[in-house]
């Protein structure tokens, strides 16, 4: 049944896409000043979204770890985090390739982008101290503790455009105050996209908490046999 | 609360003492510090006036390097005969043997600092003594913010395989918020331009980020240690 409702759930997030992408590419128009690369925001801010989500969840997890000392909830904060990366590296990437089209430069180390990858680098780090560490609860223990820290990076990052004057475009979404910046049309289709997105990231992590569990299961028998 | 402090001083000044018998973290990470400015000197021209602009971010680079020596050393100390064991099964609230650890990677990374800056003035050509209480301020607010988060991250890492390699790859990241108000501060206390205005800003960040992760340290460090 899990199986099942998981490969809906992928289906439906790669048929959402496919419908996104067409309507992106072929009913909305070309936008005045930029053209056709402002197409890439429909990943990139959705992108970052989903990863913003997912450091989030991470987060949460890792708090509850702490309070109840659940071994699942630690494997929710690794799986969210590891998933977090790849929607955080699309961010990176989409907008690397849009200022390398509209400022002429892949990289400007302004507050933003490099709070962007100051978050990508410390999740990183927390997937290498987690592998660095064998005994599971203690694993566990110190990422989750770790997990909390880092999460001040995602909150600069997201914060950045508003505390510094970046080279990085200011708030243009409503939900930040910046009514009217945006067509509502492009700003509908941005929520619209990252729907697709946040399907596949729960795929993903429950996918990744199942390994977890049966790495676990295999641990639990393999000291059994060793015990016996 | 005085019980509390006088047992994280009793820490602060067990760690210190032992180091200054040996002097092993100082002299290596003095020693280092040295070279790195060395290095820097064959990087760019140390004589030109475009130097003193960025001498802020120089000296906290040797300050951030030789700093990951000295904190790696504040929880791996206790490794030989489970000395570390001992400490959280002694009557000291973990807080507390936090705390005075941090204390004494203060203590540590501001002598390192203090023997640096000269070393620095006399090789670069910087008069460094103009601006001494803003100097003052961005190195204790930084300091603190290095042994804070330091000796966190020290304890995090002590059991890892390698831990001298994790370290840093935590810390820095994570130390950059401060390290930007520091640079800032001291760029101009060394360039002795008033610091004012917009500059200010970096003085709240760094009061800001003090606080906010002292007490975040504080509160979990329990989860920490105490396993």
């Amino acid at each position: 049944m899990r199986d099942k409702l998981l490969t809906a759930t992928a289906a439906l997030a790669g048929i959402m896409l496919v419908w996104n992408l067409k309507i992106i590419l072929t009913v909305l128009p070309d936008e005045v000043a930029q053209g056709a690369i402002y197409r890439i925001m429909f990943f990139h801010i959705p992108g970052f979204f989903t990863a913003g989500v997912c450091y989030i969840v991470a987060m949460l997890a890792s708090i509850y770890y702490l309070w109840k000392k659940d071994l699942r909830a630690d494997a929710l904060a690794m799986a969210a985090t590891e998933v977090a990366l790849p929607f955080a590296a699309v961010n990176l990437i989409t907008g690397m390739i849009w200022g390398r089209i509209i400022w002429g430069i892949w990289w400007a180390w302004d507050p933003r982008l490099t709070w962007a990858l100051i978050s990508w680098l410390v999740y990183f780090g927390y997937l290498m101290l987690r592998k660095a560490i064998d005994d599971p609860s203690e694993r566990a223990n110190i990422s989750a503790v770790a997990n909390i820290f880092f999460f001040s990076s995602v909150a600069i990052t997201w914060k950045a455009i508003v505390w510094w004057r970046t080279q990085h475009p200011g708030p243009v979404l409503s939900i930040r105050g910046a009514d009217g910046k945006l067509d509502a049309g492009v700003e509908r289709m941005i929520y619209q996209n990252w729907i697709p997105l946040l399907l596949l990231a729960i795929v993903f992590i429950s996918i990744r908490i199942r390994q977890e569990r049966a790495l676990r299961e295999l641990d639990a028998m393999r000291r059994w046999a060793h015990a016996g | 609360m005085i019980r509390f402090f006088r047992l994280s001083f009793a820490i602060a000044a067990k760690d210190i003492q032992s180091e200054w018998r040996t002097k092993e973290a100082l002299n290596s990470a003095c020693s280092f510090s040295i070279v790195v400015l060395l290095m820097f000197s064959f990087a760019f021209d140390p004589g030109a006036e475009s130097t003193k602009e960025f001498a802020g971010g120089l000296l906290w680079l040797v300050f951030m390097f030789a700093g990951s020596l000295i904190v790696n050393r504040s929880f791996s100390r206790e490794l030989p005969n489970d000395c570390l064991d001992v400490l959280i099964a002694s009557p000291v609230p973990p807080a507390a043997l936090f705390l005075g650890k941090a204390f004494a990677c203060f203590v540590l990374l501001m002598i390192i600092e203090l023997i640096s800056i000269p070393v620095f003035g006399i090789f670069y050509n910087i008069t460094w003594w103009r601006q001494p209480a803003w100097l003052a301020v961005a190195l204790g607010l930084t300091t603190w913010a290095m042994s804070v988060i330091g000796s966190l991250f020290s304890a995090l890492t002590v059991n890892l395989r390698l831990r001298e390699l994790m370290l840093p790859m935590l810390l820095y990241p994570m130390l950059i918020p401060a390290l930007m108000g520091a640079i800032r501060l001291t760029s101009l206390a060394l360039a002795n331009e008033p610091i004012a205005g917009e500059d200010l800003v970096w003085l709240k960040v760094l009061v800001a980020f003090d606080i906010i992760f002292t007490s975040l340290s504080l509160a979990l460090v329990d989860f920490v240690l105490v396993r």
